[in-house]
């Protein structure tokens, strides 16, 4: 019967302490957080950790769902924060490895080529930029309007459809650049 | 549609299935979090951090916004009521006893013991669960306030630096070498530490561990820095204070009323406020109280009362009025007005533009005919809309006020020089001059750095140019900031929904909003350890001063303007009511001074005049025979409202009805509608609560 319940119920539910719909609430979403983490990062370790902080955190952050949207488009912009969240720590690391020296940089530069050969996608999305990225995992990957998309992004429709023709322009660019 | 549209298309949708391992373990440990969450009782014990992430669009704000908020936060507010900061992650709070209700507390209670399986994750989870407490910050504003995100620059919180040395491991990259990997470790170990070092708990798992260990293992040094919104967002409700250990306390007035009407306006689109948006002292400060009026030549007079607790039968409150003189309304200084409005893209609103539009002109025909208004303009670049013209001319007045309109980005440093620059040039001998900025919150009235604005506010300030700031709108209003900039303007921060919110600031108090009466409130109670075992302040917790601060002249405190009402109330508990928290100590004080007069406690006043150098001093005993009138048993209803929002752990079951009734029998005359309408709010929250 919980199977049937709609998630704005379970949240309700989950929030006074009732257990089995928290459970019920988390199962029936894991996959979606997992895919939009995927779809947002493009890697399966950094997907599945995200996927896992969300689920952790979800319990204490259920309370501070307000009801103003659908859960669902709720439950996207929290992936979407975390994500950023994610980016920002790891801008902050790679401006701390700055200066570790020659060595330290030769050797990112080959894990970073390592994985662009090895997936094309991941390499593809690197060479968008992060508004780019998370435009196109919603609407590409997560097959949403664009209006649901800037809804989760907090821009205008205007601005999903503008950058949407922004990435064909750049996947132009980039397949002029590989084919040469 | 090129191929390499599709073919990203296909990729991004072939995305790979969850992993089942993966899965299976994030689903235990929400199941697990949920158990703790829900076992504590506390919903909000590991909130988010409410840090914000703002879409690159807004970019180049981005400087600018990021230094007003670190200045618009606990530190700043810190500064101007000069209590040193307080490395909030290490508050230990005293282990209760009895029947008391349970208070939060930070440190890790005795959860170890009993759940060793715990413990052993604790490397793992530790930093795992700092990573979530982080990325769940991000999670705030997009839910609270789209508008209102700012990409502050890589703020690494305190527990990042482990939850990235987990990162580290956990992920792809390589490990480099040992020293990120212990981290964790470290922080175990500082944990355990902690817990060592922890009073043990007289009450045997209270609590299970709470989510961030981590937390509690950070090294003060490192607990302040980008925390600042939370910082001040999370300011602690004061806790219960023991009469032999600290009597005396100490805090600075605040006639801010902006905490009341956000909350009005956040029960009215049908949300319950969140805990940091209660300030208790500002919700009980915006409601006018008939205290008998001050004698001839005094600036203010103090009055009294005590009452039995509503919500505790085994305490009283002590409630403290302040009454401002009010002038003869004839005598009043001319004034001059300096309008700095606002009117960047995000005043674009019916309820931001409009109704400041709306609130200045009802403020216009209160004005008198040898006042001036200027008006200036930030956004695109700062101009002046409206040289300094006499109030007579109220046609000009409003024809400048209706030809301003939104747009354009905004221009920081120059709107607020300029505003400064008009009211010093409108000054005159005898003259009252302020400044009244106006905006969403999303000013960028910034000077070069932080410090700048506010060395650069307090400075007009001492030259006699004060600074008030009216918020309008929601959406991005940042109510830190606007508290700051006005404490550090010796203004008043007011925020207006309705056009009868901003009659009664702008209308009604005018006198009060814009005539000081009295600078540097300082207001300092001992209590006597022979009648009171413990108290509790109820609110002011941004304002409190250090014991030594109350003789200093030269440190900053409120202000109290013509015919205002500031008032505070205090818990206490008598010595032998079976409301006391806290059990005597086996080998007793050291100071049971004998004797002394049999007083609850001792008042004491410290002001100036506007603009003089030394305080004066008022000094007063609290008998205990003092009677409640009407008006201090409504001011306890606002304070169980606010406290009832803040989900406060003193209040025992005493609840909304409580509420209601006690403030529906102590409405009194209630000219303007105030009271009944906190009324109908309290019902609101009741009804949202549920």
């Amino acid at each position: 019967m919980l199977m049937d319940t709609p998630d704005e119920t379970l949240v309700s539910a989950a929030r006074e302490g009732d257990r089995a719909a928290f459970a019920t609430l988390v199962a029936r979403h894991y996959d979606r957080i997992f895919g939009l983490a995927f779809r947002l990062t493009g890697r399966r370790a950094e997907a599945e950790d995200l996927a896992q902080d969300i689920c952790a955190a979800l319990p204490a952050k259920l309370n501070h769902w307000r009801g103003e949207a659908r859960f669902t488009t709720w439950l996207y912009r929290v992936v979407v924060n975390a994500t950023h969240d994610l980016r920002r720590r790891q801008a902050t690391r790679a401006k701390a490895a700055e200066g570790w020296g020659d060595w330290e940089i030769a050797r990112r530069d080959e894990i970073a080529e390592t994985r662009e050969r090895l997936d094309w996608l991941t390499g593809t999305m690197q060479r968008l930029s992060p508004e780019l990225r998370d435009t196109v995992a919603l609407v590409l990957g997560e097959e949403m309007t664009q209006a649901e998309a800037g809804a989760i992004l907090g821009v205008s429709e205007g601005t999903i459809a503008w950058r949407m023709s922004e990435v064909k322009k750049r996947l132009r660019a980039l397949a002029a650049e590989e084919g040469r | 549609m090129t191929d390499e549209f599709d073919a990203l298309r296909a990729a991004l949708k072939s995305a790979p299935a969850a992993d089942a391992e993966a899965r299976a373990r994030a689903l235990a440990l929400a199941m697990t979090n949920f158990d703790r969450l829900h076992a504590a009782g506390q919903g909000t014990a590991d909130g988010p951090r409410p840090t914000e992430d703002r879409p690159p669009r807004a970019g180049f704000l981005n400087g600018v916004r990021s230094m007003l908020k670190s200045l618009g936060t606990r530190p700043a507010l810190a500064a101007t009521t000069s209590i040193a900061a307080l490395a909030v992650g290490l508050a230990f709070l005293l282990p209760l006893r009895g029947p008391g209700p349970l208070l939060p507390v930070e440190t890790p209670a005795a959860g170890a013991p009993e759940t060793p399986a715990v413990t052993t994750e604790a490397p793992a989870t530790a930093g795992r669960s700092a990573a979530a407490a982080d990325a769940d910050a991000a999670v705030a504003p997009a839910e609270s306030a789209p508008a209102d995100i700012a990409p502050v620059p890589p703020s690494v919180p305190p527990s990042a630096a482990s939850a990235e040395a987990a990162e580290g491991a956990a992920s792809a990259i390589a490990p480099p070498e040992q020293p990120m990997v212990d981290e964790p470790m470290v922080a175990l170990e500082a944990t355990e530490a902690a817990r060592l070092a922890a009073p043990a708990s007289p009450m045997p798992s209270a609590l299970p561990a709470p989510l961030p260990e981590t937390r509690v293992a950070e090294p003060p040094a490192q607990a302040i820095p980008d925390e600042n919104t939370e910082a001040y967002a999370t300011a602690k409700a004061n806790p219960v204070k023991i009469t032999a250990e600290e009597p005396v306390s100490t805090f600075s007035t605040d006639v801010d009323t902006a905490s009341y009407a956000l909350i009005r306006s956040t029960l009215d689109m049908g949300l319950l406020p969140a805990p940091e948006q209660v300030r208790i002292e500002e919700m009980v400060n915006y409601f006018p109280y008939s205290y008998p009026a001050p004698d001839a030549g005094q600036a203010f007079r103090p009055t009294i009362a005590v009452m039995p607790t509503p919500w505790n039968p085994g305490t009283s409150l002590v409630t403290i009025g302040l009454q401002g003189a009010l002038p003869a309304v004839a005598d009043r200084p001319p004034l001059n007005l300096v309008f700095l409005v606002d009117t960047s893209g995000s005043m674009e609103d019916p309820r931001k533009l409009g109704l400041l539009k709306q609130s200045l002109a009802l403020l216009l025909p209160e004005l008198r005919a040898e006042d001036q208004v200027a008006i200036v303009a930030y956004a695109g670049s700062a101009g002046e809309v409206l040289p300094p013209t006499p109030a007579g001319e109220g046609d000009r007045i409003l024809a400048a006020l209706d030809n301003l309109s939104a747009g354009g980005a905004t221009a920081g440093a120059e709107g607020i020089e300029l505003a400064y620059r008009i009211a010093a040039e409108m000054a005159g001998e005898g003259e009252v001059s302020r400044v009244l900025l106006a905006t969403d919150g999303d000013f960028n009235v910034g000077l070069s750095d932080p410090a700048g604005l506010e060395a650069f506010i307090a400075r007009k300030r001492d030259e006699g140019v004060y600074l008030s700031v009216l918020g309008f709108g929601r959406g991005n209003l940042d109510d830190a900031t606007m508290q700051a900039l006005a404490q550090n303007g010796n203004g008043t921060a007011a925020y207006i929904d309705t056009l009868s919110e901003a009659r009664k600031v702008l209308v009604d108090q005018l006198t009060g909003a814009l005539f000081p009466i009295a600078d540097d409130v300082k207001v300092q109670v001992e209590w006597n350890p022979a009648r009171i075992a413990e108290y509790r302040l109820i609110g002011y917790e941004t304002r409190a001063l250090r014991r030594e601060d109350f003789n200093n002249d030269r440190i900053d405190a409120g202000e109290i303007g013509a015919g205002l009402q500031v008032t505070a109330i205090y818990e206490v508990t008598p010595v032998g009511s079976e409301a006391v928290l806290n059990d005597p100590l086996r080998y007793g004080t050291a100071a049971d001074q004998g004797a002394g007069p049999d007083e609850m406690g001792f008042l004491r006043l410290r002001w100036k005049d506007p603009g003089a150098e030394t305080s004066q001093l008022i000094e007063m005993p609290i008998t205990g025979a003092e009677p409640a009138t009407t008006d201090t048993r409504f001011a306890a209803a606002i304070a169980g409202f606010g406290q009832l929002l803040q989900g406060s752990p003193y209040l025992g079951k005493w609840g909304w009805n409580g509420a209601i009734a006690l403030a529906l029998a102590n409405r009194g005359e209630d000219p303007f509608g105030y009271r009944i309408e906190a009324v109908n709010l309290m019902r609101l929250a009741d009804s949202l609560a549920r």
